[in-house]
C-alpha cells in the first residue's frame, strides 16, 4: 500500500503537552516538513523560547538549545556566527519576541543575522495563563486587561513583520496564518522559503504565523479560529512585507 | 622569554585569544572598554569572531549560544554590566556550559563611579544570578596573573562545565605592567558527548538546557553539579601566604588592594610588628585551608577590601570566627593607601 502521509523524520514520534485546538503542532510539524525536504536535521541546531513552546526541544529531533525569555534570538547568534555553516532557527512566542525580547529581535534583523526565526502570534501569553500580549488587539480581555485592552492604558500593540520590513537586514518579513488548508500550504511556502535565504546567506527571515489559543481565549477550537480570521487577520493583514530575493535585493 | 608592557584589560584580551577563545560578545562600559577594542582588531585575525551586541544582556547569551556548540567564549564588562549579564550566568551554570566573564570592577550600587572597586565580591561569590549554582572565581593582583589567570579560567571552565570569572577592578585594567605570555598547550575536553552543533544524523539529537518542571529531576540535576562543585573546592584553591608563618597580625586582602597591603606590611615588620598576608587568588572555591595555615601563629586578622567588606565574611567563616577579624575598608573607587592600612595595623595589632 502507498504511504501517502506520514511522521516527518525530524518530528519526534511522542505526544506534545499542546492544549486540544492548538495550533503550535501544525507549525511544528511545517517546519519539520521544510528540514526534512531540505535533507538537513543534522546540520540544523533549534532554539526554543520561554512559554508554550519552551519544549519544543523534546519534539524536534535536530539539535536544540533552550533560550532565556526573550534572548533566543542572541542564543542564535552566537551558534550561527560559531558555525556559519549550520542552519539555525528559533522559535518564539509573542510575548517571548516582541515585548521581553524585542531589543534582541530588533538587533537580529540590523545585523542580517543569516538565521531563520518562526513567529507565533497569538495576542496571548499562553503558558503563564492567558495575560496581555505585546500583540493584544484593542478591547481584548485576557487575564491582565480584564476589561479588554485599553490603548489609553497599555498601548497599542506591535505589528512585528512590518516594523522588521523597514530594516535593511531583513530578507524576508511575512505573515501566514494556519486557519486553512491554504493558508497553511502558504504558511509551509513560507517557512521553506525562509530556510532558502539562509541557505543563500541572504540574511534575517522572519514568518509570523497568526495562530490560536482555545484555552486561554475561552473558545472551543472552531470559534478560535473563526476569531482568528474575524479579529486576527483584519488587525494583522497577511502577506509579504519584505522579501529580498523576490525585490532583487535590497533598496 | 619576550615580555611586553601591557594595560590589563588588553593582556585578558591577549590571553584569551591565545588560550583558544573563539570568540568574544561585548558591550562598552568603562573601565573594561579597551578589552573589547584589542578584541575588535585582534580576534578576526585570530580566527576567531568579535562582535558587539546590542546590550549586556544579548552579548551574554550570544556566548551561551556559542558555549552551546562547544567552542570557547568569553565577554566581559564592569559592575552595572555584570548585573545585566545575571541572566544569562545563571541559564549558563543550569545548562553546565563552559564560559568565562570578566569583571573590570568599578564602584556601585547604581551608576556608581567608574573608579577601582571591590564591591562586587558578595555578587561574583554568593549570588551571580538566581537558584542553587557557584562560578569560578579569580582574583588576580597583577597583570602578568590576569593573563595565567584567563588561561586557567578556560581550561577549569571546560574541565568542570562551569562558568568562570575573572574578578579584576578598574585598577588592574587600566594599569600597565610588562607580561610575557606563556606556552599554551590547552587540554583538549572531549565535548562531543553533549554539545548542540548539528547531530549529522550520527547521533541521538543533543538538548542544551536548564528546565526541569518535575522537582526531583531539577533536585537531582543540582545534587550532580554540586557534586562537581566538592570536587573543585578539594582541587581549585589558591592563595598567596606573604610572611605568615610568625605573624601575630594576619591581613586578609585580594585584588589590587593586596598589593597596597603588601606594602604596610613591610613597613610594619620594619617597625617590628609580626604582620602578614593572606591572599586569595581564587574567591570561589574560597581557599579555607590555606587562611587557617596562614593564621596559625597570629592573635587577630585584619581584613582590608575596596568595600564596606564584603569578603570578610568568608574569612570569618573560614576560621570558624576562632580569632578576631578587623575590617578596614574605602569605597566609591577610593584607593586604601599604606598609610592608613599600617595605622590600622598599629590600632588593632598591637604596637604595645
Amino acid at each position: 500500500m502507498a504511504v501517502v502521509f506520514e511522521r516527518p523524520k525530524s518530528l519526534a514520534d511522542v505526544a506534545t503537552h499542546y492544549c486540544p485546538g492548538c495550533t503550535h503542532g501544525i507549525v511544528h510539524r511545517l517546519v519539520c516538513e521544510v528540514i526534512d525536504e531540505m535533507g538537513i536535521e543534522g546540520d540544523t541546531i533549534g532554539i526554543c523560547p520561554v512559554g508554550c513552546s519552551v519544549m519544543a526541544y523534546d519534539y524536534f529531533n535536530c539539535d536544540m538549545i533552550e533560550a532565556p525569555h526573550g534572548r533566543a534570538p542572541a542564543v542564535a547568534t552566537g551558534v550561527k556566527r560559531t558555525n556559519p555553516d549550520k542552519f539555525v532557527f528559533t522559535y518564539q512566542g509573542d510575548g517571548d519576541l516582541a515585548a521581553i525580547g524585542t531589543a534582541e529581535t530588533v538587533h537580529v534583523a540590523t545585523r542580517g543575522e543569516n538565521i531563520v526565526i518562526i513567529f507565533i502570534n497569538n495576542t496571548i501569553y499562553g503558558m503563564t495563563g492567558g495575560q496581555m500580549a505585546p500583540t493584544t488587539i484593542p478591547g481584548q480581555v485576557t487575564q491582565t486587561t480584564p476589561y479588554g485592552r485599553d490603548p489609553e492604558l497599555a498601548g497599542y500593540p506591535v505589528r512585528v513583520c512590518e516594523m522588521l520590513s523597514t530594516l535593511t537586514g531583513t530578507a524576508l518579513a511575512q505573515r501566514v496564518a494556519v486557519d486553512t488548508v491554504p493558508h497553511i500550504r502558504e504558511t509551509k511556502k513560507a517557512i521553506r522559503k525562509a530556510f532558502e535565504n539562509q541557505k543563500e546567506k541572504r540574511g534575517l527571515s522572519i514568518v509570523e504565523v497568526l495562530s490560536t489559543c482555545p484555552t486561554n481565549w475561552g473558545m472551543s477550537p472552531v470559534e478560535a479560529i473563526k476569531r482568528l480570521q474575524d479579529e486576527m487577520i483584519p488587525y494583522y493583514p497577511l502577506g509579504v512585507y519584505k522579501d529580498v530575493k523576490a525585490e532583487g535585493g535590497n533598496k | 622569554m619576550e615580555r611586553n608592557l601591557m594595560k590589563g584589560n588588553e593582556a585578558l584580551a591577549e590571553a584569551a585569544i591565545r588560550a583558544g577563545c573563539k570568540c568574544f560578545f561585548g558591550y562598552p562600559i568603562t573601565p573594561q572598554t579597551e578589552l573589547a577594542a584589542y578584541m575588535s582588531k585582534r580576534m578576526h585575525k585570530a580566527g576567531g569572531v568579535f562582535l558587539q551586541a546590542e546590550s549586556e544582556i544579548a552579548a551574554i547569551n550570544m556566548v551561551l549560544g556559542a558555549a552551546s556548540t562547544g567552542v570557547r567564549a568569553m565577554t566581559s564588562s564592569s559592575s552595572p554590566g555584570v548585573s545585566l549579564k545575571s541572566e544569562g550566568i545563571s541559564y549558563l551554570a543550569g545548562s553546565d556550559l563552559p564560559a568565562v566573564i570578566i569583571n573590570v570592577q568599578r564602584g556601585g550600587p547604581g551608576l556608581g563611579g567608574i573608579q577601582p572597586s571591590q564591591a562586587d565580591y558578595w555578587q561574583a561569590t554568593k549570588a551571580l544570578g538566581h537558584g542553587d549554582f557557584h562560578l569560578l572565581v579569580y582574583a588576580p593582583a597583577s597583570v602578568q596573573e590576569m593573563v595565567d589567570m584567563v588561561v586557567t579560567a578556560f581550561d577549569r571552565a571546560d574541565k568542570y562545565r562551569m562558568p568562570a570569572m575573572i574578578l579584576a577592578d578598574g585598577l588592574l585594567g587600566q594599569m600597565m605592567e610588562p607580561v610575557s605570555f606563556p606556552e599554551i598547550n590547552a587540554n583538549a575536553y572531549d565535548k562531543s558527548s553533549w554539545t548542540a552543533d548539528g547531530h549529522k544524523n550520527k547521533r541521538k539529537h543533543h538538548i542544551i538546557n536548564s528546565l526541569y518542571l518535575k522537582p526531583d529531576e531539577l533536585q537531582n540535576s543540582v545534587y550532580e553539579r554540586f557534586e562537581r562543585y566538592e570536587k573543585v573546592k578539594a582541587e581549585e584553591t589558591d592563595a598567596e601566604l606573604y610572611l605568615t608563618e610568625d605573624c601575630d597580625i594576619l591581613l586578609c586582602a585580594y585584588g589590587a588592594t593586596a598589593r597596597v597591603v603588601k606594602s604596610a606590611v613591610n613597613s610594619a615588620r620594619e617597625i617590628g610588628i609580626k604582620a602578614g598576608m593572606f591572599r586569595p587568588k581564587t574567591l570561589w572555591p574560597f581557599p579555607v585551608k590555606e587562611i587557617n595555615e596562614a593564621c596559625k601563629s597570629a592573635k587577630c586578622l585584619l581584613d582590608v577590601e575596596m568595600s564596606m567588606g564584603q569578603m570578610i565574611d568568608d574569612v570569618k567563616l573560614a576560621i570558624n570566627c576562632s580569632k578576631p577579624v578587623h575590617f578596614f575598608g574605602r569605597t566609591g573607587g577610593i584607593i586604601p593607601t599604606p598609610a592608613e592600612i599600617l595605622e590600622e595595623i598599629k590600632k588593632v595589632g598591637g604596637a604595645e
